[in-house]
């Protein structure tokens, strides 16, 4: 079973690497900051599918604090390069 | 735990990748920020919940359960900050939401 879990968490890991020709294409700073925006969200989704390969269920506090980090990321991105009044 | 509830457990979780697989191929193929931000909240949401809820079938309790369905609330709250935020600040800086040629 735990086969499965760690197949998807590759398959994720792969979409992710797929994801960062958007980083390196751009165009514009928002759409890198979108990329690392699903960068965040699927670092949770593997953190939680590996737990449940380790039945380890401790490692949950980590992808709490992927989340919140992820949260963070975006919003201080938009207050202090991309929002309004910067250039 | 039943094979009834572990092929669900496993649909789930097949289904939560296939967001994931969806809203990167999104990202790389939507031809502008509003567009791939449609694409990559689907990702967050849709597949995320998925997968958590594909895990919390497997979960030994029901705190662990309830657990992962805190973790997904926060990412969808997180994600839907930000996503509106990114919107509207690039609307402000006068980017034109992309219409076909």
């Amino acid at each position: 079973m735990s086969a499965l879990l760690l197949g998807l968490a590759a398959f994720l890991l792969v979409n992710l690497a797929a994801g960062l020709v958007r980083v390196m294409r751009g165009p514009t700073a928002a759409d890198r900051m979108l990329a690392v925006q699903l960068f965040g969200t699927t670092a949770v989704a593997v953190v939680l599918l590996l737990a449940e390969a380790q039945q380890e269920p401790g490692v949950h506090n980590v992808a709490l604090v992927f989340a919140l980090l992820a949260a963070v990321a975006s919003v201080a991105f938009v207050q202090r390069i991309w929002g309004r009044g910067r250039t | 735990m039943t094979a009834a509830v572990e092929a669900a457990s496993v649909l789930l979780l097949l289904g939560g990748a296939g967001f994931f697989l969806a809203g990167t191929v999104g990202l790389l193929r939507f031809p502008d920020v509003y567009s791939r931000l449609h694409a990559v909240t689907k990702a967050d949401n849709a597949g995320l919940g998925l997968i958590a809820a594909g895990l919390a079938l497997r979960a030994d309790s029901l705190a662990g359960a309830a657990k992962l369905l805190l973790i997904w609330l926060l990412v969808l709250l997180a994600s839907a900050t930000a996503s509106h935020l990114i919107a509207r600040s690039s609307l402000e800086r006068g980017i034109e939401p992309w219409k076909a040629p």
